[in-house]
């Protein structure tokens, strides 16, 4: 039990800084914040990669790992890079000012 | 190899502080870029610490390395084209479907240990019941994230639109049940392991379905936002499942900073939570109590001809882009018809509402697309006390967030929104495809008032035009 009861206290802790993260955001960055947050909830990558290590030579598993694999990396890559996109206009912006 | 495991620790902690400082540094304008990439470099630390790990305890097979790259490459590719094709009016649609992404990913891992328990990642530390729980958990919200998600995606690009059931109680009903079903699915999952594995996840898959198929296109940013929460918190269970900590602080951050996000943005909205999930479509009912309905007395119609002349004499304007310019696609073409305009030596400015777009701050990204300069983009505090000196305010494609009656009648479905005063300026000119009203389905009073004209027709199109008669006038060819 004791990976469960420091599980939890890793779980309420980790809410807790998720909710102070952010106070006051300006709205221009919703969209950008909203997506990079995404990009990050796609760190179920680690589940998936410990899924095919641990399966062995357990081919449906091997095969549901991989798919896993891939729907997370789509999320974080591609949330990572759309999200950079977005912020390059700004930056471009003020950077000319 | 004993050495490994402090190191892999030792990185884990390592990310997790990046990933906490990539989430603080994107609320803020200067830091956002770099934040973004330290979480990105937190992402590859994280993987890297447990491809480390299990090198290092159990080992890696040639077997599982070429499934771990197969995957990678493939969804990292796919996502890399999406993220770089993808145009910037479509931004709301291609977050829903990566995080529905992500939301199936964790289903998958609680799937794939469902199935086949020996590759339970914890390797008996957690009790039986307490991982089968976990795996509940990870299916239920997994699914609903990944059908909600694709379902919000498909009604933004309108694929989708929203049958006419939906609107109707019967909508409750169909989500209630399919929510004691996966309930009943959960339990027993919970008790043996096995069973009601699949009717847990088709009955969350419906669930997300049931849920986001009536809400209308304004308020799906919101429901966005919510799911991508959700996303967190599948993660955070998929954490349990696997007993990875790393994955638990993580997923939680995200679903709790996720949920902080989408109570900022109903507040930007004046909606609560309750009423865009519950509530339908605001029409149906603001229509019914009488508040802000009525009919139109005293609508002006004009040419863009007319619009051009006015244009031409004005000294300051004033562009209020919304959520039809971002429809219509026409920042670009928007942004012409300014350079126009400023060669001409009148000012211009933008009135940026908090949730002009398709998703708050989407019109910030639009403009800047556009390469309209950051400092003409003003904030609707700032930009109000601004308009009794303004000649001719430009509204493209907005409605509700230029509504007078949200100032000015308490019985109004509006009242207390805030909103731009746009009234207050010599001349108003509202670029709008039809009569039809806004999201909230309430009448605007700003069509009323004399100082209005309305310019029927998309907003690009009106837009082009303005830009033909401006040049035959002649305005900002100087010499």
């Amino acid at each position: 039990m004791s990976f469960f009861s420091e599980a939890l206290w890793v779980l309420l802790l980790g809410s807790l800084l998720g909710l102070e993260l952010i106070g006051k955001v300006p709205p221009t960055l919703h969209t950008p914040l909203m997506s990079g947050a995404n990009a990050i909830s796609g760190i179920t990558m680690l589940a998936a990669l410990t899924l095919i290590i641990k399966s062995g030579e357990n081919l449906p598993l091997l095969i549901i790992g991989s798919i896993s694999l891939g729907f997370a990396l789509f999320n974080v890559i591609g949330g990572f890079l759309v999200t950079d996109r977005m912020l390059a206009m700004f930056s471009r912006k003020k950077t000319r000012k | 190899m004993t050495f490994i495991a402090p190191v892999k620790f030792a990185i884990d902690l390592l990310a997790v502080l990046l990933l906490a400082l990539g989430i603080k540094g994107l609320s803020k304008v200067r830091s956002a870029r770099e934040a973004n990439r330290l979480a990105a470099i937190a992402m590859i630390l994280a993987a890297f610490g447990v491809l480390l790990n299990s090198q290092g305890t159990i080992g890696i097979s040639i077997n599982s390395w070429i499934w771990i790259i197969c995957g990678t490459l493939i969804g990292g590719l796919l996502g890399a084209i999406t993220a770089k094709r993808v145009p910037m009016t479509a931004m709301p649609e291609v977050v829903a479907l990566f995080n529905g992404c992500g939301g199936m990913s964790s289903l998958l891992v609680a799937l794939g240990v469902a199935l086949f328990p020996s590759a339970d990642g914890s390797d008996g530390v957690v009790g039986e019941l307490i991982r089968n729980f976990s795996i509940v958990v990870s299916l239920f919200v997994g699914a609903i994230t990944f059908s909600g998600s694709i379902v919000a995606m498909a009604k933004l690009q309108g694929w989708l639109s929203t049958p006419s059931w939906t609107q109707s109680k019967a909508r409750h009903f169909f989500n209630i049940l399919c929510a004691v079903i996966a309930l009943i699915g959960g339990i027993y999952l919970s008790i043996d392991g096995q069973n009601g594995l699949f009717l847990i996840v088709v009955a969350s898959f419906l669930l997300g379905i049931g849920v986001t198929l009536p809400i209308g296109g304004a308020d799906m940013p919101v429901v966005i936002s919510l799911l991508n929460s959700y996303s967190g918190v599948a993660a955070a269970a998929a954490g349990f499942v696997v007993g990875s900590q790393l994955l638990i602080v993580a997923g939680a951050m995200v679903g709790a900073a996720g949920l902080i996000l989408t109570q900022v943005m109903c507040d930007g909205m004046n909606r609560s939570l309750v009423s865009v999930l519950f509530g339908g479509a605001l029409g149906a009912s603001s229509v019914a109590s009488g508040g802000g309905g009525g009919e139109y007395t005293n609508i002006t119609s004009c040419s863009p001809e007319e619009c051009a002349l006015t244009l031409e004499a004005a000294e300051r304007v004033v562009i209020v882009p919304g959520y039809g310019l971002a429809v219509a696609q026409a920042q670009h073409t928007l942004r012409e018809v300014t350079r126009v305009l400023e060669n001409a030596d009148i000012e211009v400015t933008y009135a940026i509402h908090p949730v002009a777009g398709r998703m708050p701050g989407h019109m910030n990204v639009l403009l800047a697309e556009a390469d309209v300069p950051y400092e003409q983009l003003k904030e609707m505090d700032v930009i109000n006390p601004e308009f009794p000196g303004t000649d001719v305010v430009l509204v493209l494609g907005a409605n509700d967030v230029v509504n007078p009656q949200a100032k000015n009648d308490q019985t109004s479905p509006l009242y207390g929104m805030p909103v731009l005063d746009v009234q207050e300026a010599r001349t108003v000119f509202v670029v709008k495809r039809g009569m039809s009203a806004g999201y909230s389905g309430i009448k605007n009073d700003l069509f009323d008032l004399q100082n209005t004209s309305m310019v029927f027709g998309d907003a690009k199109k009106v837009l082009g035009d303005l830009l033909l008669e401006l040049k035959e006038l002649g305005v900002g060819s100087k010499g």
